[in-house]
Order: structure tokens, then sequence, then C-alpha cells
């Protein structure tokens, strides 16, 4: 009988953890529906969108610059590590531009700014709901989806792929700088054989990438906002949530769109 | 009850319910509110006042029950018809609920910048300024954050969010819980005046006998989720009601448990 119970209690955990995860994937969607919708009709505040954009791309270019910089170093010195066992050390820039605009730049840098704005904005808009910001706005004919949510998500999906592209060309320098100084390429060499291999292809699939990335930081951080607890404590889970949710949504996400642009 | 002919109704709720998981909150309100009259709700913390409000407003859908404002049901509005009933209303909120990331002025004059009538920035801010006059706050609290401001002074920013579009119905959550009492009583007023010249529709919630006795028309005590009594203002001290009794007297002993 203890087994049995055991067993029992067991599938119901389960089972409750399946209808748990069905009914949050279906209310994420129906907020990103709703949120989408209200990018595209009237009417706009251009205002928000501008202080959104400068908030989520602007000032996350510092992070965006060192997390690249860095990066593209030690992908420089791991390729060249590697490539040295073929006696294929010429390919190091081409290998490190490839990596770099394909998937380090875009998912590194994701992720970084998934750490710093998917939870500002779940803190902005969950500190927002328990002090009946959002029903204030709403009492004065302002819809919260399209003053707050919005214009967050277009913001973040315009921004995200900006920012990729700006990480890239210094995640490439980055490597250029190792490259030159501690591996002793040519300089002129080393930039022309980077310039040469790299394809359209590699820079826009990567910014397609970022923008996806963009959408999922701002819908997470808006929507564990606006369904944030009450109290300290409840803003407190609704950051964490936002960004838990939100790097694992782009991890996810990096690897189905990796699939579908690059299928093997 | 008096008899009140349909069409000087402004609000009416019937048998209005609602539950937050196995707290009932609502347990059949039945509320009207006459066009131009000020009702004051009284009762105890947590029975249920702010809860009737916001479903009034939409902003907590009942469970069960009707609520109608001006004949219409407001459950079955949608899109531009809820838009234009949004606009019919103003509310000030028990914390303020201002908005931290814009200035006071900004705050206040919020719905003549975004609403359907534009107005551009100058002038708002004008109107926003007359409004901050209104509430007892000067001219130099307009540039400041809300964050700056006592708590008081938020209380009184909201009450001119409030009142800036002059809205027909007006709903007040404690509006003078943390004024001192010669703030209370320019608030009072100021709600009274609101009532009396512009014909506005009040609703406060207030635990404030002195408030009430200056505000209201009529008074509903709401008890355990249900509106135990309503009447006119005068008769407070006269009505037989336990409960109203209890309260108005603030008594330690009578149906309302001083222990939960």
């Amino acid at each position: 009988m203890a087994i049995l119970s055991l067993v029992h209690g067991f599938v119901a955990s389960l089972g409750a953890t399946v209808i748990w995860l069905c009914q949050a994937t279906g209310s994420v969607s129906l907020f990103a529906v709703s949120g989408v919708s209200h990018i595209f009709a009237p009417p706009w505040y251009p205002s928000e969108f501008g202080r959104q954009l400068m908030r989520i791309g602007f000032f996350s270019l510092p992070v965006i610059g060192m997390t690249a910089l860095f990066t593209g170093g030690a992908l420089a010195l791991q390729i060249f590590a590697g490539s040295s066992r073929f006696n294929a050390e010429s390919f190091v820039p081409s290998i490190v531009a490839i990596g770099m605009t394909r998937e380090l730049g875009p998912v590194l840098g994701g992720l970084m700014v998934a750490g710093r704005v998917s939870s500002s904005i779940a803190a902005e808009l969950g500190t927002m709901r328990v002090t009946e910001q959002i029903d204030a706005l709403t009492t004065l004919s302002t819809n919260p989806m399209k003053y707050l949510v919005a214009p967050r998500l277009l913001a973040a999906t315009i921004a995200l792929p900006l920012l990729a592209f700006v990480g890239d060309i210094i995640g490439i320098m980055g490597a250029y700088l190792v490259g030159v100084f501690r591996l002793d390429f040519n300089g002129a060499t080393y930039i022309s054989t980077t310039w040469d291999f790299l394809e359209t292809g590699d820079i826009a699939s990567g910014l397609i990438k970022a923008a996806v990335f963009g959408f999922i930081i701002a819908l997470m951080g808006c929507y564990q906002g606006f369904h944030s607890g009450r109290g300290a404590q409840g803003v407190g889970f609704a950051t964490i949530n936002a960004v838990v949710t939100a790097f694992i949504l782009i991890l996810g996400s990096n690897y189905i769109l990796t699939e579908i642009l690059f299928p093997a | 009850m008096r008899d009140t002919p349909p069409e000087t109704l402004k609000i009416e709720m019937r048998g209005v319910k609602k539950r937050f998981g196995r707290n009932r909150v609502l347990r059949g309100v039945n509320l009207t509110v006459r066009r131009a009259e000020s009702l004051v709700i009284i009762g105890g913390s947590g029975t249920g006042k702010s809860v009737t409000i916001k479903t009034i407003l939409g902003l907590i859908p009942p469970d069960k029950g009707e609520i109608r404002v001006d004949g219409d049901d407001v459950s079955k509005l949608r899109g531009k018809a809820r838009e234009r009933l949004l606009d019919k209303f103003g509310m000030l909120f028990q914390g303020g609920a201002l908005f931290d990331s814009l200035t006071v002025w900004e705050n206040v004059a919020f719905r003549l910048r975004h609403g359907t009538g534009k107005l551009p920035r100058p002038e708002a801010r004008d109107v926003a300024i007359e409004k901050l006059r209104r509430v007892g706050l000067t001219a130099e609290t307009a540039d400041l954050y809300p964050a700056e401001l006592s708590g008081g002074m938020q209380k009184r920013v909201g009450l001119a969010r409030a009142i800036c579009t002059e809205p027909e119905i007006i709903f007040f959550d404690e509006p003078t819980t943390g004024l001192d009492p010669i703030m209370a009583d320019v608030i009072n007023d100021l709600i009274r005046e609101l009532v009396s010249e512009l014909g506005a529709t009040a609703v406060t919630i207030t635990h404030d006998m002195r408030s009430v006795r200056r505000i209201a028309d009529s008074v509903a005590m709401i008890h355990e989720g249900v509106i135990q009594w309503t009447g006119p203002v005068a008769e407070i001290d006269s009505t037989d009601n336990p409960y109203v009794h209890q309260f108005v007297n603030g008594l330690p002993e009578g149906p309302i448990a001083a222990i939960r």
C-alpha cells in the first residue's frame, strides 16, 4: 500500500507540473499576442518607445562591448590552440568571425542584456503592479498593455540586433588584438582573411536571432512584472522568474533558430 | 429603501460576489448611487470596501452579479465603449499610486496629455498647476518627482490627478488618511464642492467619522462582504442598526468582532 500511494503521489505531482506548464505557456502566449497586437494599433506612445530604446539599447552598450571584447579574445586563443594541431592556424580569423557573428555575439549579448533588462523591467512593472500604478493607468483611460508593454517589446526587438551588430565588430576586434599581439598574425592579413570568408548570411542570421532574443527579453520582463505577487517578496520572485525564464527561452530558441537557419 | 426613478441612478450593483481563493470578500453586494450624490462607504478593514470600488471600475472582475453605470452593464463593454466608460471615472487610490517615472505635474496632467483631446505641454502644465493649487500644493511642487514628496503630499497629488479632467464619477479611497486635521478638512471641503458645485457623483471610502459627516449625502455600511445598512447621513446617529451604531460610536462591543 505504501508503494502504491508513493506511485500515486509521484504521478499526481507529474500531472500537476504538466498542467501548470501548459497553463503558463498558454498564458504567456496570450500575453505575447496581446502585446504584439498593441504595437500595431494606435494610440502609440513614441516618447515611451524612445525612452525604452535608450534604456534597453544605448545603456546596454558597455555591457555588450565588454562581453564581446573578452569573448572574441578568448575565442581566438581557443581556435588557435585547436587549429594548430592540424597546422591550420590561418583559418583562425575566419572561424572567429563566423563564431562571433552566428553564435556568440547574439547569444552572449542576449544573455547579458537579459540579465540587465529582463530583471529591471520585471522589477519596475512588478513595483507598479504592487503600488497600484498599473490599475491607476487603467482608471486614466490608458491601456497598460499599450503604454507599458508594447513600447518595451518593440524597443527590445529593435535594440538587440543593433547591439549584436556592435558586439560582432567589437568581438572581431578583440580577436584581432589577441591575434596580432599574442599570436603574431600580420594585422593586414588578419583583417583581409576575416573579410574574405565572412558571408552576409553569417551576419544576418545572427541579427535575426538577436531580434528574437530581444523580444523574449522584454516579453519575460513584462509578463513576470505584470503578474507579480504582493509586496517586496512578490517583486523579488517576479525578477528571478523573468531572468531565469528569459535565459532558458533564449538558449532553447537559439537551438531551434540555428536548426532553421542552418539545416544540416 | 427610497424609491428612485431609474434615470437618476448613476451606479447600480446587484448581488455582486467576489472571492479570492477561500476568502469570500464580497458576498452579494447591493448598492445604488444616484446622480450628483456623495455616497460614503464605511466599514472595518478588510471588509471589501476597496474591492467594491474596483469591481465597478472593472479592475477586478466580479464572480457573480450585475454592475450598471448609467444603465450600461459594465461587464459587457469592450474596446471603445469601455474606454468611454473609463473616461467618466476618476479614482484616488489608497496609496496614491502616482507614476514615479513622471514628475508631479505630468502625473496630474496624465489624462490631458494622453487622453482623447490632447493638450500641448505648456497648457497641460498650467491646468495641472491650477489643480495642484486646489488641493493646497504650490507651483514649486510641480517639477518634483513623487518620491521627493511626503506621504500626505503624494495623496493630494493623487487627488489632483483624479479630479483633473472633472470626471462625472469620482472614487476616493481613504482621501484623508495620513493628512493633518487642517488639510483633511481642506480635502473634505473640496470633495463636497465637487459634488455640490460641479455635480459630480462621488463614492468615498473612509474610516474617519469626521469626513463622513462633512462629505456624505448618504452612507453605506459594509460588513462581511454585505451592505448592512444604507441611509442618509442624518440618520447615522439615530438608526437602530447595530453595525452602524457600533461603528459610528467606536464601541468595542457589538456585532462587529473587535478581535478577528
